[in-house]
Parts: C-alpha cells; structure tokens; sequence
C-alpha cells in the first residue's frame, strides 16, 4: 500500500490550472523526484499535500487515513513534514534552537512552561547528533540569521528532518546557492536520507542530482503529471526531455 | 559544572563576566537601600519594580511573541480593581488575597480578550488589545454603583504575611519599610517565574512564533494557541503588578485602565530594550524616576517627560539594555 496518495488533486488560481486533477502516490522507502520547468505545479503540489494550500477538489490519503481536511499540525502529528524551497527559519534563534524546537514539537514538549529547555539532556543530544549529520555542529550557537545562505538551506532541512517524519518533502533544497555549493550541499542532505532509509519527495532542477538520487522521477508540466518511471526511463523519454530541456534527450 | 559556567551559559556570549557583576552589584545593593535613604526614597524604587512586573508581563508578548499590546493597561488596572472589589465587599485586608485576586482577575480578563485579539497579528492585533482595553475602562467609568465611577475606590493598607511584620502607624514609614521587601520578593519571583518561562521549551516556541509564524506552524507549533497561553501569563504578570501597586497609592480610578497608562507599558520595554529580558525592568524603573524628576522640578512635567524619553528613543533605538550591552561588545572589541 502507497504511504501517500492523492486522488484527483485539484489546485486553481484563478485561470491557473497550477494542480490539475493529479494522481500522485508514494511508497514507503522511496525516494521520489519531482521534476518539471518553473510553473509546472510541483510546489503547489506539496504546498497542498502538506497543508499550507487547501485543495480545491480531490483527497489526500496518508497511511491509509483521509488527511485532506486536515490542518497542518494534525499532517505533521501523522507524519508529513517539509523544508522550504526560500529558505523558513527562527532568524533570531540559534542554530541549535532551530533544531531543538523541531525536537520539543515533536514530543510535546513545547507545552512546558516551566522547565529549561536547555537542561534536556536528550532533546540536546539529539540536536547535537542532528546538527552533525548536517555539519552545522560548528555553527551551533550562531543565531540562524547570521549563516551563509548554503548552511541556510542545510538548517532549513534539519529543522523538517527533526520532526522524524514518515514522509519528508524537500522543495528545492539547493536552490538559491552557488554551482560550487550545489553538490556538497546535496551530499549532505541525500547522505541523511539513505542512511536514515527516509521516504522522500525532492523537488529539483539540477537532472544530474535527479538522476543520481533517485528512485523514481515524476515528471509535472502545467499542473499534471506528464511522466514517471525510473531515472533510466525518464532518460529516454523524449516528451520530458523536450518539455524540460528543449531538446530531445537528456545528453 | 561551576556555578560560573552555568551562570555564564544563560547569558549573552562575551558579556557574561560584565553581566554578572553589574547583576550581583544591584541584586546586593537593592536590599539595602531602604537603609540608606528616606522611606520615600525606598517607596519609589519599589513602585519602579512593580511596574517592572508590568514590563515583564507585557514583553512576553512584544519581545518573545511579536505582538505589540497598546491595552494592557486594562491588565494592571483589573488586578487593581481585583483588590479593591475584595476590600470593598468582603472586607478582606490581606495582602496574600489582594495578590491571588488580582492575578486571577487579570488572568481571566486576559483569556477572554486575547482569546479575540491572538485570531490578529501586527497592527490589528494592536488596536483590538487598545479597543477592548477601552471598553473595560468605559465600564468601570460609567458603573458608578460598583465602581465608585471617577471617585474610583478606595484599598487601605494590607496586612502582609497575616500580621508578621507589625503594622506602621505612618503609611510612607510602611511603604518604604515592609512593604518595600514585601514588593521586592513578589518582584525576584515574578523575575524567576518569567526567566523559566522564555527559557522553557514554551518560551522557545513562542520566539519561534515571533521570527516565523508560518515555519513554526510547520514544526507542529500550535500557532494561535500558543499565542493565546503567552497573552494570558502576560496579562497575570500585568495584573499581579496592578495588585502589588494598588494598596500603595490607596486608591484605583478608571485613569490607570486608560489607553494611556497602556502607553507608559509599552514605554517601560522600548525604554528599555525590547529584545533583551531585563530591558522591560531597567525601562520601567528608569521610566519612573523620570516620571518623578519631571513632576518634583518643572510645573511643565508632561512637556518636559515627553521630551526626555523622545530624546531616549532618539538617541537608544535598541533601548537602555540594548545600547549598553553594544558598548560592551565594543570595548572588548577595541584593541587594547
């Protein structure tokens, strides 16, 4: 059985057809890529997904329970989570704080009023482990207003990955930074998600990253799903090749 | 870990030793003041820390919350009529009771305004909190009945501790003596309660709501809600000060409910320094004394505060806390 499944995702702004009937599915352990030009409807499609949208028609199941009407805690209590395409943080909070409050949400804690949140021992510990595996241990104590934008777009997914969500959509998490900083930055972020055996949906631009990790591409243009299949299939698909790059295959 | 480290954790990188020292000099120096100087002296530094309570309170929700309160004026003077309502039909005197109604008062008022104001943010939020803090004044203004109206009502000197400390036949002797300490326990308490409160996980989300209220939605953070509990501590710290000042002054009329004393609350954090925790203390301390110099030298005294704290503002942006802790950083950036 799919983790995710949306039938007939419906998303208009106005004559914009951003989200057109879609049929999207995830099985658990995949690693997804959502692949289309600018406009295609692939943010649209996670900003309804993960409840910062409400759908205009069409339902949202998640492990096999109804979530379309759900508000976006109760979708992050059931296990959706998201990093931004322009990067969302605590700019006056650290580094570590980011992490940290991901941490408390998820086990209630932010309810305390009463108790220092930097004397729990575990929630420290994992931020710190947290904050390794995304190699901003060093900056844990600058306040996330003052990193690079690189380490910006690292934290951004740290905070969405803290929440230890069932299903964890990343939109675009090398956009905005410099070629050079591209590829450490996907390193980092696809080495968490193979280590941890993450279900993933990866908005991307950047094919050589898409081919390198995933495991099934879906293909959107103009609000519906053009193609899907394997890295290999959508290489040779012409029709993608054709909408994406303008040519008629991928080199 | 020695008590240096752990001091030095919880405060501000590189300012710690400085930080330190200046709070032991005045956490040891504000006991013995009444020592030292007149009754009067003692009673106007100790009306400063109630109104520093008033700043705590109130800067929950502008400095850890971003949300900018022009009513809570209607807090203060809630946990004023509290105490007053308690001597005036039930006759009680103790000042235990005051304490407990007029944080509950407070405290209820609170949760039945914020629960309208949180579905606002920025400016709408503002004028709701100012709207709704007029209504209760034009309440307690036209219920002359229950209210006493203009006259206002009035709280004679309390009973604190049930009688331990023996009563002071001269009301400034009291205020100045007991009374005094009496202020300065509830005030380190109010001090300790609200430094666990921006330091707890709660504390953490709500600084998270502040900075990004849409990511902090997106890390489960129950946005309104939040908002909503921070309102209603704000407003119980605001009405614990109205508590604590009303059996000094001996009298509450509707002016202290008015959408200008809000103001003065809201001068006590930028005065001070909204982005740091003890900004809303100094201002609120500082703001009363300047209160008092422009009343005691010039017939003009509401030209000559408005002028003083125009110019503070000018000249601090970032408040007296901020600017002080930038000097700081200065120095020790000089080369030496």
């Amino acid at each position: 059985m799919s983790l995710l499944e949306t039938q007939k995702l419906r998303k208009y702004f106005g004559e914009v057809h951003a989200v057109d009937d879609v049929d999207f599915a995830v099985d658990p352990g995949e690693v997804v890529s959502l692949i289309g030009s600018n406009g295609a409807g692939k943010t649209t499609l996670v900003n309804v997904i993960s409840g910062l949208l409400a759908a205009d028609a069409g339902r949202i199941h998640f492990q096999g329970s109804d979530v379309t009407s759900l508000s976006v805690h109760g979708r992050i209590r059931a296990g959706i989570a998201r990093s931004f395409q322009i990067v969302n943080l605590f700019d006056h909070l650290t580094t570590f704080d980011n992490v940290a409050l991901s941490i408390f949400s998820r086990e209630g804690k932010t309810r305390r009023l009463f108790s220092l949140a930097d004397a729990d021992q575990a929630v420290r510990q994992e931020t710190l482990d947290i904050l390794n595996q995304f190699g901003l241990e060093p900056k844990r104590n600058v306040l996330a207003g003052l990193l690079a934008q690189g380490e910006r777009k690292l934290l951004d997914v740290a905070v969405a990955y803290a929440l230890r969500p069932r299903l964890l959509f990343l939109d675009e998490p090398t956009s905005g930074v410099s070629t050079r900083e591209k590829a450490p930055i996907m390193n980092v972020v696809s080495g968490v998600v193979r280590s941890e055996k993450l279900t993933a949906v990866i908005i991307e631009h950047d094919m050589d990253v898409v081919f390198a990790y995933s495991d099934r591409i879906v293909a959107m243009h103009q609000g519906v799903i053009l193609a899907q299949g394997t890295p290999q299939e959508i290489r040779g698909n012409q029709q993608v090749a054709m909408t994406l790059i303008g040519e008629t295959s991928f080199r | 870990m020695n008590p240096v480290d752990a001091l030095a954790k919880f405060l501000p990188p590189g300012r710690q030793l400085v930080s330190a020292l200046v709070a032991a000099l005045v956490l040891a120096a504000i006991p013995l003041f009444p020592s030292v100087v007149s009754p009067y002296q003692a009673y106007l530094l100790s009306t400063g820390l109630t109104y520093a309570i008033a700043g705590l309170g109130f800067n929950l929700l502008l400095g850890y919350t971003g949300l900018l309160s022009f009513g809570h004026a209607a807090y203060f003077g809630m946990g004023a009529y509290a105490v007053a309502f308690l001597v005036k039909w039930f006759g009680v005197n103790s000042m235990e009771a005051f304490l407990v109604a007029g944080v509950l008062a407070a405290g209820l008022i609170s949760m039945l305004f914020g629960f309208v104001c949180v579905r606002y943010t920025r400016i709408f939020f503002s004028i709701l909190a100012l709207a709704l803090a007029q209504v209760l004044w034009s309440l307690m203004l036209k219920f002359y009945w229950f209210t006493g109206g203009t006259d206002g009502l009035r709280v004679p000197t309390p009973v604190l501790l049930g009688g331990l400390f023996p009563a002071a036949e001269d009301k400034t002797e009291f205020l100045g003596g007991p009374y005094y300490y009496y202020t300065l326990v509830a005030f380190f308490v109010a001090v300790a309660v609200m430094w666990l409160i921006v330091h707890s996980p709660f504390g953490k989300a709500l600084q998270a709501i502040r900075d990004n209220e849409t990511r902090a939605a997106f890390v489960g953070v129950q946005v309104r809600r939040y908002r909503w509990i921070a309102f209603v501590v704000s407003g119980a710290f605001t009405g614990l000060a109205g508590a604590l000042w009303v059996p000094a002054n001996g009298l509450i009329t509707p002016d202290f409910l008015y959408w200008t004393f809000s103001g003065k609350i809201v001068f006590f954090a930028v005065l001070g320094g909204f982005r740091t925790f003890a900004g809303p203390i100094i201002g609120a301390v500082v703001f009363n004394y300047l209160e008092y110099l422009a009343v005691a030298l010039t017939v003009y005294w509401q030209f000559w505060e408005g002028l003083i704290l125009v110019v503070f503002v000018l000249a601090l942006p970032t408040g007296i806390v901020g600017t002080v802790g930038r000097w700081g950083t200065r120095l020790r950036r000089a080369p030496a």
